[in-house]
Formats: structure tokens, sequence, C-alpha cells
């Protein structure tokens, strides 16, 4: 049994409501990503053409999977590429460490990789002396302050200009302080391209890993991504299990709606695709190229055949953007690496069911993730699902932590609904005193004080149903 | 930690999640298609919507139009491939004096300061661009070295009318670049931008601030 002390999620939302900056910095951006998305599918049968395209995709390459992953490691292989595979954070953090420290590495300029967040790979190597710098504007303007990102796409969305302005200026190198956009970006600019020109290795995350060809695509609008894969003599990227798939045309089309579903963008200004390090007669490029292949709880994940829908994942955004409780309370509020809707599905997954079912109830399923999902995940009925996981112990059923969520009220609530339920003598006994006397209860007794933190007090109808359907002639009720 | 890897696969294989594959139907994006002629201007519109800037030239004289756009410019020196095609044909046209034309013909690691901040811009082909959406088609290499077009804080580049593609699917299928790849091949639709501070679009974050299309028609 688990006891009732995971309620994070609630209480940092509570928090998180009482911010009027922060609710207007969300608002804000969503509304205008809501719009921008909008715009860049005029025609409802295209956009729904290529999501049932970009879904088939993504199935078909989850189908394959293990022979996918193969095929890939064996291609990039024959490419120069050194393929490492980590079943959990640690040994990813660990088989980058002794990369690095192989090559005598101290500095490691990053491109965004919400899978280096999942593995707090910076916490990590500065904890073994070794800077890992941050070269996303957003990324980095949250690494100034020692923050984790609130968006999966704009990291640092939770900030407004004034305090990114103040930030700047008290921590860069002889930064005026400005509030004008261009300038604070050409500040960042200036302090960064120091840094990719002086790091001895790059990391970077993948957005989609060709088996066909061995190749690693990325997508990105900044040139961060170019730079700390390019320039540095070593470049090493991580990918989740589930980035590969079958081949470089399969990806044309979620690349389409990838973009589209973030940023309401019909293209990135980069897309790179990554299949070897310097080859014969090149004159830059990184020497040495590794990818590591992260599990951490991936694979148990694909075994559920429902479940595995949350590998579909392309890490758009759109859901978040949509989301009216993420759009409310922000990213941090969620304590968790992946915020959002998505996050609410993953994390109580990676994480266990029971240590995270707060998330798992934070929704009210009002399905916005799901329509707008590019890969049709189906996130309310995957929420609903890991609801029940929490509580039950299904044989067969794979769900980390499954039924740890279980609280001792409500286990003993649901046995007293069950006996009201069988016994009809015994229900009407009580829906006799709940009609009667149910008001009286104060709003702040126990288990009511639940519900009414946020709501007014229900009050019971003086009269039940079957007692009125009975006073009105209706016989055996 | 090839237990690691035997261990997952293992783990995914016994899970023996098969079944039919879902067909793929890609009609969305066959319906995307364009004449040869209107190609260019679609691509055009994609890309200056994103602040890329355009010179048109023809077959014969655009060595001329970059000559001219870096005097205009003031550019002290222009990095170009010196055995590309694009890049050859550029320096057999140059005429001395002006802009200094900066052959990129080392390892980076003998001029990587220099690169990085006495190059005024660099100059590429392209071997395709992407009408649906705009967008350039770049395959740096040997000839033309994968930095040319993003260290310099200004990027031309030269673009065939004849070599754009509808769609980036259907430049994927015609390049065959899904059978075999180059170690490293690109698309680009713009100078670098971010949108990372309150949404508001800044250019030249740490890519080019600038790019410049030299648009070739080569149609007639
Ligand atoms: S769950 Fe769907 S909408 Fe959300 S990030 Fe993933 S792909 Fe995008």
């Amino acid at each position: 049994m688990h006891a009732d002390t995971e309620i994070k999620f609630r209480d940092s939302a509570a928090k998180a409501l009482l911010d009027p900056q922060l609710r207007a910095n969300f608002r804000r951006a969503m509304d205008g990503l809501i719009f921008k998305r909008k715009a860049q599918f005029p025609n409802p049968r295209d956009l729904e053409d290529l999501r049932d395209l970009s879904t088939a995709i993504r199935s078909r390459s989850l189908l394959n999977l293990p022979a996918l992953l193969e095929q890939f490691e064996t291609q990039a292989t024959k490419n120069g590429i050194q393929v490492h595979w980590a079943e959990t954070c640690d040994q990813a953090n660990e088989l980058i460490l002794g990369i690095l420290r192989s090559k005598g590495a101290k500095t490691l300029v990053k491109g965004k990789s919400m899978v280096s967040e999942e593995m707090h790979l910076n916490a990590f190597l500065e904890e073994h002396g070794i800077e890992a710098l941050e070269s996303d504007l957003g990324e980095y303007i949250i690494q100034l302050d020692g923050e984790t990102p609130s968006h999966i796409i704009m990291p640092a969305i939770h900030k407004n200009k004034n305090q990114i302005a103040r930030q700047f200026s008290q921590k860069i190198k002889d930064a005026k302080y400005t509030e004008d956009v261009d300038e604070l970006t050409a500040m960042a600019r200036k302090v960064l391209r120091q840094k990719f020109l002086d790091a001895d290795a790059g990391l970077s995350g993948v957005n989609f890993a060709v088996a066909e060809t061995g190749t690693l695509c990325l997508v990105e609008n900044e040139g961060n991504g170019r730079m700390s894969t390019h320039v540095p003599p070593i470049h090493i990227a991580v990918m989740g299990l589930e980035k590969v798939v079958a081949t470089l045309e399969d990806v044309a089309p979620l690349y389409a709606i990838l973009t589209r579903s973030a940023t309401g963008q019909a293209v990135s200004t980069y897309f790179n695709l990554i299949t070897a390090p310097r080859g014969a007669g090149e004159k830059d490029g990184p020497q040495e190229m590794h990818l590591v292949i992260l599990d951490n709880g991936r694979s148990r994940i694909y075994a559920d055949p429902q479940l595995q829908a949350t590998l579909r994942c392309i890490r758009c955004g759109a859901c978040m953007n949509h989301c009216p409780v993420y759009t409310r309370v922000g990213g941090h509020a969620y304590e968790a690496v992946y915020p959002g809707p998505i996050g609410k599905i993953l994390t109580p997954q990676t994480e266990g069911v029971g240590v995270r079912h707060d998330l798992i109830h934070g929704s009210s399923l009002c399905g916005a993730c799901g329509e707008v999902c590019p890969v049709k995940i189906p996130i309310p009925e995957i929420l609903v699902r890991l609801r029940r996981e929490a509580t039950h112990e299904d044989v067969g059923s794979q769900v980390n932590g499954k039924g740890t969520g279980r609280t001792a009220t409500e286990d003993w609530a649901w046995r007293l609904w069950a006996l009201a339920n069988k016994r009809p003598a015994l229900y009407r006994v009580i829906t006799w005193f709940a009609t009667r006397f149910g008001n009286a209860l104060p709003a702040g007794a126990p288990l009511i004080k639940d519900w009414t933190r946020t709501r007014t007090k229900p009050v019971p109808a003086r009269r039940s149903l079957s007692e009125r359907v009975r006073a009105k002639g209706v016989p055996h009720v | 930690m090839s237990d690691a890897r035997t261990a997952i696969l293992g783990r995914l294989r016994a899970s023996g999640q098969t079944g039919p594959l879902p067909d793929l139907d890609t009609a969305v994006l066959e319906r995307k298609q364009w004449p040869a002629t209107e190609r260019a201007a679609l691509l055009r519109k994609g890309m200056e919507a994103v602040h890329t800037e355009f010179l048109e030239a023809t077959p014969a004289d655009w060595p001329a139009v970059v000559r001219a756009c870096c005097d205009r410019e003031g550019f002290k020196n222009l990095l170009f491939g010196p055995t590309s095609e694009a890049g050859s044909a550029l320096a057999a046209a140059w005429a001395p004096g002006g802009t200094h034309l900066m052959p990129y013909d080392r390892p980076v690691e003998a001029f990587k300061d220099e690169l990085f901040t006495g190059v005024d811009a660099g100059f590429t082909g392209t071997v395709g661009g992407i009408a649906e959406t705009g967008g350039l088609l770049l395959m740096p290499g040997p000839a033309e070295p994968r930095l040319m077009s993003l260290v310099p804080p200004i990027h031309i580049a030269l673009l065939r009318s004849s070599t754009i593609q509808d769609t980036f699917w259907s430049a994927v299928k015609h390049l065959g670049w899904g059978r075999a790849l180059p170690p490293n091949a690109l698309l680009i639709s713009g100078p670098s931008k971010t949108a990372d501070i309150e949404q508001t679009l800044a250019y030249g974050v740490h890519g080019p601030k600038r790019l410049i299309v030299v648009l070739v028609d080569d149609l007639y």
C-alpha cells in the first residue's frame, strides 16, 4: 500500500496558479503556438492523411523495432559511428564519461537533447570535473539560472525578456542591461561561438535514426546543433531506443508533421543528416562519432500492446501547447523531465505508476492532446489505463509499479461502496441517512475536504431517486 | 556494454510484438506537385518569409552576380571550395582585386580561429531545392567542407531552378539519398534563427546571420 504522500503535482500546480506572471507568459506563448500550428494545416484532409501516414510509419517502426535497431547498428558501425547501449541512465552517463575521459576531454558543448535531461547528464559530468555547456539559446538561458526546461521544445518559455535581461547583465561578463531581443541574442552568440571553438567534444540528441543508411537526423533552427556536432573533434549523440525508422523516405512525412505541429513552421531552418564522421579527403567534421542508445524503461513500455503507443512520440510538444492544465500551471509544476500530457503518461511508466500517480490524476481527460498528436497517441485512454494500473495488480501486466498507488482510504471507500451496492437494505439505509443528514457534514470533514478544497460542497437531494419514483407509485424499485 | 545490448534486444524480442504492418498511404505526399516552372517562385516565397535574400542570375552571368554582390557588400574575403563545380567556375571568372577568394583547402584544425573570426562570407553550391516549403539541399564533402555554410556570418548559395523538387520526400527519392547517404547532407531554409526569448524571432543566433541565394534560371 502506498501512502498519500505523493501529491507533488497538486501542490506545485496550486502554487503555480498563484503566479500571474508565469500564467501570462505561458498563456501568451501557447496561444501563439496553437494559432501558428493551425495556420500550417489549412486543409483538414491533408492534416488527417498526414497524421494517418505518420502514425502508420511510427507503428511499423515499433513493430519491427528489434530488427531495425540491429540493422541501424550494423549500418552505422559500417559508416564509422561507434554504437553503445545503455539499460539505465547511470550506464549511459558512465559510457559518456568514459568516452570523454579516454580522450582527455574537459569541456562538452551540447545541442538540445531531452534524453540528456532524462539522464541528468550535466550534473553528472560536472561532478566528475567536466564542463557541460548548453548551447541552444533557451537551454543556455535556463542553465545560467540552474533551472530545468519547462517545455520540451522551448525550454525557457516560462521566462520573459525582462527576467532574461537581468540575468544576462548579472551572469555574462561585460554584458550591459538590455531588453532588446536582438542584442540579447547577439550576447549569447558571442559567448557560445567561443565555446564551440574551444570545446573538446560535442553532444546532441537525435530526432530520427534511419536504419537503412545508419543516419542520425537532427531538426533545429539555431545552428547550435550543427555547431555542436561538426566543430568539436568528437561528436557524441544520445537517443531513446524508439527513435529508429526504416528508411529516409519514412522520415520525410514525420519531419513535415513534426515542425508544423511543434512550432507551426512548414520547415525548420536546418535539417541535418549525419551519416558518418569526417571521411577520407574531408577537411572538417568530427573525427570520431559515438551514439548511445538508451532504454531506461522503454523496453518495458514496449512490452504492452496498448502502452507501446507511448513510444510513437516524436516529441513535438503539441500536446502540451494545447493542454488546458499545462497552459495554466506551466512545465515546472510537473516536477518531471517531460512535462504536459506526454510526460503524464511517460513519467509514471518509467518511474512507477505508484510513485507518480499524482501525474496520472492531474488531467481533466478533455482529450485535446490526443486530438492534436501527430502520431495519434491516445493519451487520455492511456491515462485511464494507468489509473487502473496504479491500483490493480493485473496478472500479465508489466507496468512499472503496478498496484503501488493504492491507498487504504480509497480501498475502504470502494469496499463500502461494493458492500452497499450488493445489499439493497443497507443501500436504502445509507441513502436515507445521506439525504436527511448528508448536508450536516462540514465541508472541512476528512475525505470531503479533498473535494471541497477547490470545489463547493455537493448538496444531497432531500429524497433519493428511488424514493421519489416509489412515491409516484412505481412498484419494485 | 554488449551485455546491455543483449538484454535490451532480448527484452524487445521477448515481448513478441508482431503483427501485420499497417499500410503506408503516401497519397498526401504525392498530391504535392507543381509544374517545374512554378517551383522556383514557390521556393522563393517560402524562403523569403524567413528572411532569405535572393539574387537572380542566368547560367552565364551568375559568377558576375556573386562578384557584384561581394563588391556591393564590401566583403574582404569569400570562402569557397576550389575543387567543387560551383567553386571552380567562380574562381575561373574571378577578376583580381576587391574581395579575396579564400580557398577552404586545408583541414579545419589549420585555420579554425581564422574561420571563426576572419571570414566575411562563405560560398557553396547546392544539389537541389524544395518548392513546397522552401529550402536548399546541400551535400558537404571534401570539395565543399561542412562548416562553409555554417560558420561565416553570411552564406551565399548557388541554386539552379532545374534542380528544385516538389517536396523533401520527392527530393530524397530523386537524389537517391534513401539508399546511400553521403557522410553529411543538409536542408537549409533560411538564416539561423531563434524564438527562445518571448517567442520573438531573432536571426543569426549561432549560424549565418544572412542567407543569400543566387537563383540561376536554367529552365529554358
Ligand atoms: S505525445 Fe504526440 S503531441 Fe505530444 S509530444 Fe509526443 S508526438 Fe507530440
